[in-house]
């Protein structure tokens, strides 16, 4: 039998092809999510990661991004960093996800070098398979330490989609699955220190849980000295402290947790995102002894076949590791200083426009004067080669997380690229303004 | 357009990632220390001088005690010589404001190389690194240093205590880095980086020949293997007692230190009893034959003999010999390559050589350096000018001492040329540079040349000066934003220029050493 010879499809990954990308984004629409694939068409982002590497991403077309989102930090150390890449390999040889039910070797050494390395006091360390759950685990600590069952998070926060972390968060999230419950999850007001009490007067509240800064909400930062009061707060209620460190832990904001710069220990604190090297899914949630009780009482309270899976922990160990160098520190300072002195600069051409910088190490949220602004400066970093993501739950600010081993020709390039197109997005909305 | 493909999976030795990091950090150090001005230049310089030269006893000490090598008193004169009297010797010379040349019409903007890498000996540990980081911060460079894993510890501690100081003067954070764990592959990794943008190489020949192959600028330099003539004309006594102080400086670790002397017959008597008057031990035949097997087992040079005094070397060999023995002299006849006393020696032992006039004395320091050594330093000691001047153009080394100790005359500390721990061996040793190591060598300058017509006038330059002073610490601490001018923020750096306490300090030590020197030269 002969073979007709066939030309190779465009897009050949080995297991699968496409042909173009408008057929993958048809398929995308067809087998997976239509209303996700077609937001981003529609928001002038047409983005389908193709290649990736350091800090840089590739559409499928070839056009080539710098990473200032890093997918809320997962992608901290950059895309398939070499270390990480190279540690999870070798393992492979050895490893694969593990058994939960028995003690395990690298869940084991994980958990040594994060307590290690955490604030003083949390000495447990739980695992789950992504931020979610690990959330869920840190709730339901929280719950069995001090037999009470409320929650209490802020208005506009995000801790994840799974069952009860979906609870803390926005509205939007919950009642599309009818799983809002807010006699369980009271939200109170950011930066509200009378609403903060309010809620824990009834001494009812098994938690507060908080994002060291809220990152979906735009990065607001707290006022000086609002989280140390709100654990204040916690202490003179029997309430625990939930540092949700997914996206301000891992040198983000200068130092290895965010919550440090604050002085506070945490009763709980969950790390996910980063702590993944961007290449296993793994989440970790750190317990003081006294709020992580239920691990004495009956070990197999929570259980999770691939949290904590031992390649993920192996990734963490190794992320863990490189975010805890001198040197990673010591360039985070200066990413930050460098970034924050350019925007500073740009704020200067733009002052009516580009309104506000918050920033806390090379966390940044950029404020601009339009309910929508962050999505038309988003538009224009896209078509000028950045990569950075509007605040889901408050679209006037652009979320922007530089890499913490960002190499200084790259920052500046992100910087140019940043500026052009701020100015872009502001002779857009004047002249639809004009017109 | 996409393209799959597999990488080989590459494992990369332990160390090899965080060298890399180091090199990030200093590249992100360098371009901020760029911008400095030169009073805060200046004063960063004073302070990582002043916390070596404090200490220099201590790390003499430690490096003897690690490495095994050298005399603690050399070791502390040296380290003060590379740290505070380096930073002397430059004083008032800028490598950093802009120079203005209204003549010519010329201004030259200095230029740092960036990121310094700095592999140094075992030989000269806390010396080699002091000179390498002040070099580097009077230029604005940032540095790394690769040390000689013998000498580790004490390079780390030395390198660290100048690095505290030059932070804490207000030098960017991570200007001075050291590789604590230095290995093959590492350094290795951190030479071919392109991050690296100049390697200053001192050690052994195969490290200066890979830091040549490494593909990035580098400067390394070639071994000594000193000649030194004395004619006639001489002071012998003089003569004797400047190449034995020298031979046994540091117990001859130095690479200027003498390797052979060439006498002529008529006063090669008469400076061998000079000699055994300084404390030196002129070997008998059987004897000279016993530390040849012992100092060159083979034929190849044992490094258990470097920096040992003479009189534990005597022993190695099976003899006893006077307790105040500095130097052990063994005569020979012939400087061919398979007689090892005609090849570098880092230990006080020290060829001696006779020839019927001084020109064929000539010869025969050509051929000590066919052997090794070229381009490096040679010695004559002589009253007669044109003897002087036929033998430093016959020889092909780039520094001739006259009438002075080689280990401390070829590298500036006896003599006005500047004084280094890396001496250039030019074309003649395989190297790029041919002058002493200093600090012009870690800078490039922008010229900025106006249009030679007369018509054409340069406007004042003068005044005008691109860098700053930097604001506070650099980089400034991540504070949140909305909490700057919170009273939390790390408090601000002293500035004050060097203090009276460390300049007293200073000069007590400079006493201190300098009373030291006069008591081993009396004994």
């Amino acid at each position: 039998m002969t073979q007709e010879h066939v030309a190779a499809p465009e897009f050949d990954y080995g297991l699968f092809s496409y042909d173009s990308k408008e057929q993958m984004l048809d398929k995308s629409k067809e087998f997976w999510n239509p209303g996700k694939t077609q937001f981003w068409i529609d928001s002038g982002v047409p983005l389908v990661i193709d290649r990736r590497e350091e800090y840089f991403i590739y559409d499928m077309s070839g056009k080539r991004l710098i990473d200032a989102h890093l997918n809320g930090g997962t992608y901290n150390l950059g895309h398939r960093n070499p270390e990480v890449v190279q540690a999870v390999t070798m393992a492979m040889q050895h490893f694969d996800i593990g058994n939960h039910h028995f003690p395990s070797l690298a869940r084991t050494a994980l958990a040594e070098a994060l307590i290690k390395t955490a604030p003083a006091g949390l000495s447990k360390v739980i695992y789950g398979s992504g931020g979610g759950e690990a959330i869920d685990i840190a709730l339901k600590t929280a719950r069995h330490a001090t037999q009470k069952r409320k929650i209490v998070s802020i208005i506009k926060a995000y801790h994840g989609h799974t069952g009860l972390a979906v609870g803390t968060g926005d509205d939007r999230f919950s009642k599309l699955f009818l799983s809002d419950r807010p006699e369980e999850f009271p939200h109170v007001p950011f930066n509200d220190l009378e609403a903060m009490e309010d809620a824990l007067r009834g001494r009812d509240v098994a938690a507060v849980i908080m994002e060291t800064i809220p990152a979906t909400y735009g990065f607001p930062l707290p006022n000086p000295g609002y989280l140390e009061a709100v654990k204040v707060l916690c202490e003179k209620y029997d309430a625990l402290y939930i540092a949700d460190e997914v996206q301000t832990g891992l040198m983000r904001t200068g130092e290895l947790w965010g919550i440090t710069k604050h002085g506070i220990t945490p009763d709980i604190l969950v790390t996910g995102k980063g702590i993944s090297g961007g290449l296993y899914p793994i989440a970790a949630v750190l317990a003081t002894e006294k709020a992580a009780g239920w691990l004495n009482e009956d070990g197999f309270g929570h259980i999770s076949t691939f949290g904590g899976a031992e390649l993920g922990c192996i990734a963490a160990l190794k992320t863990l590791e490189i975010c805890s160098r001198e040197e990673t520190r010591s360039m985070v300072h200066y990413i930050a200083d460098y970034v924050g002195k350019r925007l500073a600069e740009v704020q200067a051409t733009y002052p009516d426009w580009f309104v506000g910088i918050r920033q806390n190490g090379v966390i940044l949220g950029l404020e601009f004067a339009h309910p929508q602004g962050a999505k038309y400066v988003m538009r224009h970093l896209y078509e000028n080669g950045v990569w950075a993501i509007f605040s889901t739950l408050d679209p006037r600010v652009l979320q922007y997380k530089p890499g913490i081993l960002l190499k200084p020709e790259v920052a500046e390039e992100m910087l140019d690229r940043t500026e052009l197109a701020i100015g872009k997005a502001y002779a857009e909305i004047r002249n639809e303004r004009r017109s | 357009m996409s393209e799959m493909t597999y990488e080989p999976l590459m494992v990369e030795p332990a160390g090899v990632p965080r060298g890399r990091a180091m090199i990030e950090r200093a590249d992100w150090a360098a371009r901020a220390y760029a911008k400095y001005d030169v009073a805060t230049v200046n004063r960063i310089v004073d302070a990582a001088a002043s916390a070596l030269a404090a200490r220099a006893q201590e790390f003499a000490r430690d490096a003897v005690a690690e490495t095994g090598f050298g005399v603690v008193e050399h070791k502390v004169l040296k380290n003060v010589a590379c740290s505070t009297g380096i930073v002397d010797a430059y004083r008032g010379q800028d490598f950093v404001s802009p120079e203005i040349d209204d003549v010519n019409k010329i201004v030259a903007i200095p230029r740092p190389a960036g990121v310094v890498l700095a592999l140094t000996p075992s030989t000269n540990p806390v010396a080699t690194v002091s000179f390498k980081i002040i070099l580097a911060l009077m230029t604005r460079n940032a540095i790394i240093i690769s040390p000689h894993p013998m000498a580790k510890k004490v390079c780390s501690a030395a390198a660290k205590a100048m690095a505290e100081a030059a932070v804490a003067a207000g030098a960017p954070d991570g200007i001075i880095q050291i590789v604590e764990d230095p290995s093959i592959p590492l350094i290795n990794a951190l030479m071919t980086d392109e991050r690296t943008d100049v390697i200053v190489a001192t050690g052994g020949s195969p490290v200066v020949r890979s830091a040549y192959r490494s593909g990035n600028p580098a400067i390394g330099v070639g071994p000594g293997n000193v000649p030194v003539l004395v004619d006639s004309t001489a002071d012998i006594q003089k003569t004797a007692a400047r190449i034995i102080e020298s031979k046994a400086f540091d117990n001859s670790i130095l690479c200027t230190n003498e390797s052979v002397v060439i006498a002529e017959e008529a006063i090669a008597d008469k400076l061998l009893s000079a000699f055994a008057r300084e404390g030196a031990y002129v070997l008998k035949d059987e004897e000279r034959d016993a530390i040849r097997n012992t100092v060159f087992p083979e034929g190849h040079f044992n490094i258990k003999m470097v920096g040992k005094d003479a009189v534990w070397i005597a022993e190695q060999a099976g003899l006893k010999v006077p307790a105040k023995t500095r130097v052990l002299v063994a005569p020979f006849d012939l400087v061919v390559p398979e007689e090892p006393f005609a090849h570098e020696k880092l230990c006080p032992v020290l060829g001696f050589v006779r020839v019927p006039t001084a020109e064929r004395g000539i010869d025969i320091a050509r051929a000590i350096l066919r052997i090794t050594g070229a381009g490096h330093s040679a010695a004559i000691h002589s009253a007669n000018p044109d003897l002087i001047m036929k033998f430093s153009a016959a020889v092909p080394v780039l520094r001739v001492s006259v009438n002075v100790g080689n280990s401390l005359g070829a590298s500036g500390i006896q003599t006005n040329l500047p004084t280094t721990m890396t001496i250039g061996t030019g074309f003649a040793g395989r190297s790029s540079v041919g002058e002493n190591l200093q600090p012009k060598h870690l800078i490039n300058y922008t010229r900025l040349a106006y249009n030679s017509d007369v018509r054409e006038v340069m406007p004042a330059f003068a005044g005008l000066n691109p860098w700053v002073a930097p604001a506070g610490p650099v980089p400034a601490y991540p504070t949140a934003s909305n909490d700057r001018n919170n009273a939390q923020v790390p408090a601000p750096i002293h500035r004050e220029p060097i203090s009276q306490d460390v300049a007293e300090l200073r000069d007590e030590i400079r006493k201190l050493i300098v009373e030291e020197l006069h008591a081993l030269i009396k004994n």
